[in-house]
């Protein structure tokens, strides 16, 4: 479905020069989730970034269903390929109803019968009609984060772009927001790449990921082993054990009073 | 525990409003000794209000009532603004969540920090740097002297942060207020973060309060878990015990995390009980 080959991103020149993404190699599969896991800074969502065109691929090659992606990206890629952002509440129009939100798309791509798919967009997410005419401030978190993937699924794209789709939310709505995303999957047939500094968030909904730091591939895993705790690489080992929670060293005695 | 560092009873924190009075804090009691207490919740739960309020900190409109606020048996109520000042920072003091938002832009690390101590230690300027760097050194920094010179967009979110922590206990502290300190930091540098906090605290004897929505993290950092939900602590545990949690609503955020050791498909939700915000 999504082929990346020697993918790398480079900002500015001499000695301004970023190499954002250095020689990134990955494969999807039709109906398959892949992660991206690392630090900030590790280039994982520069990645996502330079698949769907918001960022410069100075070389390597993207290709959708075996066609490589011209630049700029034409309407047939955005039917295909969509993205949902990291923070719901930045990434929608502060003053645009949800009404006008989702109805953007559809205009730019002159589809019709705008009304129904709205409505059945709402419905796909787990909104009832009546938040149609609300704007983002009315929404609570969870809520605006399932409007950005009601407006990135209502074109029926095969491909889902999730830029930590919940990493700006509370431990119970991500849970729902989860559980939506692995149920729209499987429903619609949907392929996705998942970006995520969280471990468990990335095992639980995907089945294979790549470790990356300093812009580079440092591992391909796969989530059972990662469950299983059979990672080669040092840095998969210490996000694994990060994930765990803090350990102590050695264990301290009780609390001493000093005064 | 002899005498409570800090003595919080019935603590409420009211915004009067255009719309109405929201109280974000709702009667909250608890009492700290030089230990490690966490305080979980979501985003609403009045976490950092109840942290904000024992330091004096509410933005206006609130307002914070209680029957005891007492540290160290000064009552933080009745204290003079002056009193305040010099709790503020010297015996008390808080690490904010957001390295970029919360020290000065326009001042080096080293001078932020010495301003810090000069505001509450009587010290020359040479005595002052030397503290200074002392601590920059004390929270791991790699090369202290480089650091000292540095403004804070020249250094990373866990530099940042590992500075703050350094300005706020070159004034030894007997009480830290530690607001989300790591949620802004990458899970590596977090862990990072911790330890140095951990170790310091342990090492002054200090008393901390730990600020989280994490409660996975806190847990497994603190001593003492108070869990709140809509202003109210609706659980206080023992960090340990924390697979024993009574209430619906701990049980509940433990669950719906997902985790490496198994794979629970779909995630537990949590159905909000109306009955836990009475």
């Amino acid at each position: 479905m999504l082929d990346i080959q020697n993918l790398q991103v480079v900002y500015g020149t001499g000695r301004m020069r970023v190499d954002a993404v250095k020689n990134v190699s990955f494969h999807v599969e039709p109906g398959a989730a892949y992660g991206l896991v690392g630090e900030s800074g590790s280039g994982k969502s520069t990645v996502l970034r330079a698949i769907c065109g918001l960022a410069p691929i100075t070389s390597g090659r993207v290709s959708v269903h075996g066609n490589a992606v011209t630049t700029p990206r034409g309407k047939a890629f955005y039917r295909t390929v969509q993205m949902v952002f990291q923070d719901p509440y930045a990434s929608l129009h502060p003053r645009h109803t949800v009404d006008r939100t989702l109805s953007e798309p559809l205009a730019i791509h002159g589809e019709k019968d705008a009304e129904a798919r709205i409505l059945q967009a709402l419905k796909e997410v787990g909104l009832s009609p009546s938040f149609r005419f609300r704007y983002p401030h009315q929404l609570s978190g969870g809520q605006r984060q399932r409007i950005a993937i009601a407006r990135a699924l209502i074109l029926r794209p095969k491909v889902l772009l999730l830029d930590e789709p919940t990493s700006a939310l509370d431990a119970s709505v991500q849970a729902e927001i989860l559980n939506l995303l692995d149920d729209l999957r499987r429903r619609l047939g949907l392929t996705y790449i998942l970006v995520s500094h969280d471990l468990a968030v990335v095992a639980h909904l995907c089945e294979r990921l790549l470790v990356m730091q300093h812009g580079e591939a440092v591992e391909e895993t796969t989530a059972a082993a990662l469950r299983s705790g059979a990672a080669s690489n040092d840095y998969t080992q210490s996000l694994i054990q990060a994930s765990q929670g803090f350990t102590r060293v050695a264990p301290l005695p009780a609390q001493a009073p000093a005064a | 525990m002899t005498k409570p560092l800090l003595d919080v009873e019935d603590l409420r924190v009211r915004f009067h409003l255009r719309t109405g009075t929201v109280e974000a804090v709702r009667g909250v009691s608890f009492q700290l000794g030089r230990e490690r207490l966490g305080i979980v919740g979501e985003s609403g739960s009045g976490k950092s209000q109840t942290g904000r309020a024992i330091l004096g900190l509410t933005p206006p409109p609130g307002e914070v009532t209680a029957k005891r606020l007492a540290f160290d048996g000064i009552d933080l109520q009745k204290a003079s603004k002056r009193t305040l000042r010099t709790l503020r920072g010297g015996r008390i003091s808080m690490v904010m969540q957001d390295p970029k938002y919360s020290l000065n832009p326009v001042m080096t690390i080293g001078e932020q920090i010495i301003e810090a101590y000069q505001a509450h230690v009587k010290a020359g300027k040479a005595e002052a740097r030397d503290r200074a760097l002392a601590m920059l050194e004390a929270v791991k920094m790699r090369d202290p002297g480089r650091v000292f010179s540095l403004y804070p967009h020249e250094v990373s979110g866990g530099m940042g942060q590992r500075a703050m922590i350094a300005m706020m206990l070159v004034t030894d502290p007997d009480l830290l207020i530690a607001d989300e300190p790591t949620s802004a930091l990458d899970v590596t540098v977090s862990m990072e973060v911790l330890r140095i906090l951990d170790e310091l605290v342990s090492e002054r004897g200090m008393g901390l309060i730990f600020i989280s929505h994490d409660l996975k993290l806190v847990s497994s950092f603190c001593d003492r878990v108070l869990v709140m939900y809509a202003g109210r602590v609706v659980e206080e545990l023992e960090a340990k015990n924390l697979r024993e949690a009574k209430h619906p609503y701990t049980q509940g955020l433990m669950r719906c995390l997902p985790t490496l050791a198994d794979d629970v498909r779909p995630l537990p939700t949590l159905n909000r009980d109306p009955a836990w915000a009475l």
